[in-house]
């Protein structure tokens, strides 16, 4: 078996591959000196790369890769355009590739915030005008790092039903492919608005899903970890157990629904891992329990994890990748058990996913 | 009337490798109308240079006749037959 680890940075991609997962060739950088905030595998495709790139000089984009970088294909068009009068394309925050049935369908993210689907593989995309025309788009704020759609959550059955989520917007959920959209936050604290407890406008930092329990979702917010049992509708607090209640990512099993992944850090205010210790939090029953993971991790970790600089790969024992805005990548073979590093001393880390190489 | 943009070695991959093209850009002869021109032929040089509102990109500057263009009227520069239009990345970034 062969995974490859695609790490998306301020400065461009890396691209790592191992056989055991704890010894590992790095290779790059592609894209050099290209945002890549936004990085996917698409195993339905034989394994293509995507890859949301934006150069500060030249504008975004999206890159396609059949042969895991070996060569770049990019539209001559922009494959994402703002078919309004108020907005340009920022940066692609998000790729998402759709469930097996849906073969083609790829969603983007981006900033401002928007929906865009592919149907072409990631290619070229469609403007999604019912989540742009949301009465409450006026209202959304901008995050630190930009108001953007940075989550996307296909339902793994019903291609009308999906979720989204944003920095100082928070959930959205639609049930007919796109054309309405309902804020879905009960249960979400927003300590820093007047209300703490409004609608919308909370700062949702990453929802995940396991597709054997599509109406379970779990969520990391800017202080506050959640589960939902009811596909939205209410959230409840899951942060017992842990250090802190604030970080970026969030991650599910791919083969266990109950169990999932998260990197503490320990407040707004001070965005480093608790006490330095750089730990990866496992929750094996929903976000009941939680235990830290730090075997082969150092002590000495003043940095942070952002919100898609953390995966699992798809082996039957999945691996944990995580990396951090020190430019350092670290792997687990195990679980989470034991951790190994794969690179250092790479620009900012962005964004990080695995996968297992089809053979 | 006939302009020539200048194209940094940056952006060359996007026009084939040529260092300057000739544009013959109709009446009236501005920047974004000679930029349109180019885009027909060149829709990834495009991209790199104007967003999809047609928007001069923040950190790419247009020297017409050796002014920046944001000085003159931007993408409504009118364009004197012959112009040399140079295009430079910013120097930005860190």
């Amino acid at each position: 078996m062969t995974v490859v680890v695609a790490i998306g940075t301020r400065k461009g991609l890396w691209l790592a591959r191992s056989e055991d997962r704890v010894s590992w060739r790095v290779e790059g950088p592609h894209h050099a000196m290209q945002e890549v905030y936004a990085v996917a595998f698409d195993a339905r495709a034989g394994l293509r790369l995507l890859a949301g790139v934006s150069s500060p000089h030249f504008g975004p984009g999206v890159s396609t890769s059949d042969d895991l970088g070996a060569t770049w294909e990019e539209s001559p068009t922009p494959p994402i355009a703002f078919p309004v009068d108020d907005a340009a394309l920022e940066r692609v925050w998000q790729l998402q590739p759709g469930p097996a049935t849906q073969p083609g369908v790829v969603w983007a993210g981006t900033q401002p915030s928007a929906l865009f689907k592919s149907s072409d593989g990631g290619r070229s995309f469609e403007f999604v005008e019912g989540l742009w025309n949301h009465p409450h788009r006026p209202e959304w704020g901008a995050g630190f790092g930009g108001q953007a759609v940075h989550t996307i959550v296909p339902d793994p059955v019903d291609p009308d039903r999906m979720l989204v989520a944003m920095s100082t917007g928070g959930v959205y959920r639609t049930a007919d492919g796109g054309k309405s959209w309902e804020a879905r936050n009960k249960g979400i604290k927003a300590y820093f608005l007047p209300d703490p407890w409004p609608e919308f406008g909370q700062c949702v930092h990453k929802v995940a899903q396991h597709p054997a329990s599509p109406s379970r979702f779990y969520a990391q917010n800017h202080h506050g970890v959640y589960r939902s049992d009811d596909g939205g509708d209410t959230w409840q607090s899951i942060a017992a157990g842990l250090p802190t209640d604030f970080g970026f990512a969030m991650v599910v099993h791919p083969h266990d629904p109950d169990t999932i992944f998260t990197f503490p850090i320990e407040a707004d205010g001070r965005r480093f891992p608790p006490e330095g210790k750089c730990r990866v939090y496992r929750s094996q029953d929903a976000g009941a329990t939680w235990q830290a993971l730090g075997e082969g991790l150092p002590d000495d970790f003043w940095t942070a994890v952002m919100r898609d600089a953390m995966c699992t790969d798809d082996a039957d024992v999945p691996g944990v990748y995580f990396g951090s805005r020190s430019g350092e990548v670290y792997a687990s073979p195990d679980e989470g058990e034991t951790w190994h590093r794969v690179a250092a001393h790479l620009p900012d880390v962005t964004s990080v996913r695995a996968a297992v190489i089809p053979t | 009337m006939k302009v020539k943009v200048l194209i940094p070695g940056v952006l060359r991959a996007a026009t084939d490798g040529a260092a300057h093209l000739d544009v013959e850009v109709p009446d009236p002869a501005t920047l974004g109308a000679a930029l349109d021109v180019l885009a027909d032929t060149y829709p990834l040089l495009d991209r790199r240079l104007r967003d999809e509102r047609a928007g001069l990109r923040r950190y790419v500057n247009f020297y017409v006749n050796g002014e920046e263009c944001r000085r003159l009227g931007g993408p409504a520069t009118p364009l004197p037959s012959g112009a040399e239009i140079q295009i430079l990345p910013s120097v930005a970034g860190g």
